[in-house]
C-alpha cells in the first residue's frame, strides 16, 4: 500500500510541476547602437543568457559584457577599458517580470505583445526600466524581441569632455533572444 | 494515523508550484559550467612602453600609423633653443596580421634609416575559464642605414649597415591600473668600429606604467648595457619617462629620454647621453589606428 501511495504522490506532482515550464537560450543576441556626427558605435553579443519561468512570467538576462563584439578593435578595447569598466563589472543583468504572461497563451502559435518590467543593472547601476515587445511561439520555442533606448547617464557611464560630441548620450539597445524548454 | 505523513507529503506537492524559483535561481541557471576565458586586453596602451617595444600589437586587421619625434639635447642652451633646432623623426606602421602576429616597417631619419620587425604573441595573460599570469611577445628586427658610402672608392657591403636586434618581451598587467614589462634583449651589429667591441650586445631593461586616469598614463622605461660591449665609444643605460594621453583612435605619448636613437639598436646599443649631464631629449609618439578589414561579423 505505501508503495502505491509513493507512485501516486509522484505522478500527482509531477503533474501539478508540469504547468510550470523554464525557457532558456545561451545565445541570444543584444545589439547596441548610436550614431553621432563623428562616430558610429555599433556592437553584437550573441552569447546572451535568459531564461524565461512561465506562468510567473520571471525573466532575467545575463549579458557578458567582453563578448561584446565592435567593428573597431579599439573601440571594443575603450569599451572595456574606459566606458564599462569590464574588469570590474565584467557582466549586465537584468531581473523582471513579463507583466502580462496571463494574455500570452505558450500553446498557441504566434506573435503576442509584451510588456516587460524590472531592474536593469550596468556598469554596477542599478536601474529600473518598463519596455515593450513581442513574444513569438513558434515551433515550442519562445523568441523575445525589442527595442529601446538607455541613457549612458542612468549607468554612471561618463564621457569625457574631448570626445563628449562625438558619442551619443543614448544608445539604442535590440534585443532579439530564442528560448527553447528547459527539460 | 500513519498516513498522515504522506498527506503531509501530498500536500507539499501540490504546494511545490508556489515554491517555484525567483528570478534569483533563474540567474542562478544562466551560471556557465565553464567560466568564459578572458585575454588581459590593454596591457599597455599602444605598442611601445615609451621608446621600446611592448607586448601589444595591433588588433587583427588593424594598421597603426605612428610617429616618433625627438628633439635634441635640452644641455645644448638658447642658441639651439634647447634642442627645439634638431629632430630625429621615425615615421612607420604596424599590422595585425592575426591575433598574434604583426608586422611593422619604419623610416628613420638618422642615417636615412630603414627597419622592418615581426612581433608574435606566444603567451597571452588570461584568466577566468583558464588561467595564465603573464604574456610573452618575441620580437625581431632589421634595421639598414642607407646615407652615401663614406669611401666609395671601397669595395662597400650593404651587409655591413645592418643591425639586428632580438627581444623577448615579458609583461603581465597587475589589477586595471599597473602594468610592468621585462625587456632582456641582444642587438647584433654586423660591422663594428674596433675589434674589441663586441657584435652581440646584450641588454637587460623593463618598464612599466600606472594609470592615473582612464585615458592617462604615466609610462617609464629602462634598459642596462653590461660592461665591456661597446668600448670604442662611450655608452650609457638608456631611461626614459613620459605620459600616455589617450583620444579615441589616437595614443598621444610625450617623454624625456636620454637615447636620441629611435630604432632598437640605437637606444639600446648606442645611447651616449647622459641625465646626469643634462643629455636629455625631448620626444612625443603619435600613433593612429585604422580599421583596414573588419571583424567577419561586420563585413557586408
Amino acid at each position: 500500500m505505501k508503495k502505491y501511495w509513493i507512485l501516486i504522490i509522484i505522478t500527482v506532482g509531477f503533474c501539478i510541476n508540469g504547468f510550470a515550464q523554464t525557457y532558456v537560450t545561451k545565445n541570444g543576441m543584444i545589439r547596441i547602437y548610436s550614431e553621432a556626427p563623428l562616430e558610429k558605435i555599433e556592437a553584437v553579443n550573441r552569447q546572451v543568457n535568459t531564461a524565461l519561468l512561465v506562468p510567473t512570467g520571471d525573466f532575467v538576462f545575463k549579458v557578458l559584457i567582453k563578448s561584446f563584439n565592435f567593428e573597431k578593435a579599439l573601440m571594443q578595447e575603450h569599451f572595456n577599458e574606459n566606458y564599462l569598466e569590464s574588469d570590474k563589472y565584467p557582466e549586465a543583468t537584468f531581473l523582471g517580470k513579463i507583466t502580462n504572461i496571463k494574455d500570452i497563451n505558450f500553446t498557441k502559435e504566434g506573435i503576442y505583445p509584451a510588456t516587460v518590467e524590472g531592474k536593469l543593472t550596468i556598469h554596477g547601476q542599478t536601474h529600473p526600466v518598463k519596455q515593450n515587445g513581442t513574444l513569438e511561439i513558434k515551433n515550442g520555442a519562445v523568441t523575445a524581441k525589442s527595442k529601446f533606448n538607455i541613457l549612458l547617464s542612468d549607468y554612471n557611464i561618463s564621457i569625457p569632455n574631448t570626445v563628449v560630441n562625438k558619442i551619443s548620450k543614448s544608445i539604442e539597445v535590440t534585443v532579439e533572444v530564442m528560448m527553447t524548454k528547459l527539460n | 494515523m500513519r498516513k498522515t505523513p504522506w498527506i503531509a507529503l501530498l500536500l507539499l506537492q501540490l504546494l511545490f508550484p508556489l515554491l517555484l524559483p525567483a528570478q534569483d535561481d533563474l540567474l542562478n541557471l544562466l551560471k556557465d559550467q565553464k567560466p568564459p576565458v578572458n585575454y588581459t586586453e590593454a596591457t599597455f596602451k599602444t605598442s611601445r612602453i615609451v621608446i621600446g617595444q611592448s607586448i601589444e600589437n595591433p588588433a587583427q586587421g588593424n594598421m597603426l600609423f605612428l610617429v616618433t619625434h625627438h628633439f635634441g639635447a635640452l644641455n645644448t642652451g638658447y642658441s639651439n633653443l634647447f634642442g627645439l633646432k634638431q629632430a630625429a623623426i621615425r615615421i612607420g606602421m604596424e599590422y595585425g596580421l592575426n591575433k598574434r602576429l604583426a608586422f611593422g616597417i619604419g623610416l628613420n631619419t638618422d642615417k636615412n634609416t630603414w627597419d622592418g620587425f615581426l612581433k608574435y604573441k606566444v603567451l597571452r595573460q588570461k584568466s577566468g575559464g583558464k588561467k595564465f599570469p603573464f604574456s610573452l611577445s618575441l620580437f625581431a628586427n632589421t634595421a639598414v642605414y642607407t646615407t652615401k658610402w663614406e669611401n666609395p672608392d671601397r669595395k662597400n657591403y650593404l651587409s655591413s649597415r645592418m643591425t639586428y636586434c632580438i627581444q623577448v618581451l615579458i609583461a603581465r598587467k597587475f589589477g586595471s591600473r599597473l602594468s610592468l614589462q621585462i625587456t632582456p634583449s641582444m642587438v647584433h651589429k654586423n660591422l663594428v668600429p674596433t675589434s674589441a667591441d663586441h657584435n652581440d650586445i646584450f641588454t637587460l631593461g623593463g618598464g612599466g606604467r600606472m594609470k592615473i586616469s582612464n585615458r592617462v598614463s604615466i609610462n617609464a622605461e629602462y634598459h642596462h648595457i653590461f660592461k665591456g660591449q661597446v668600448v670604442s665609444s662611450k655608452v650609457y643605460d638608456s631611461f626614459s619617462t613620459g605620459v600616455d594621453i589617450e583620444t579615441g583612435g589616437h595614443v598621444f605619448q610625450i617623454f624625456l629620454t636620454n637615447s636620441m636613437g629611435e630604432n632598437e639598436e640605437g637606444f639600446l646599443a648606442n645611447t651616449t647621453g647622459r641625465w646626469s649631464k643634462g643629455d636629455i631629449f625631448l620626444g612625443f609618439n603619435i600613433s593612429r589606428i585604422f580599421t583596414i578589414v573588419k571583424p567577419k561579423s561586420f563585413r557586408k
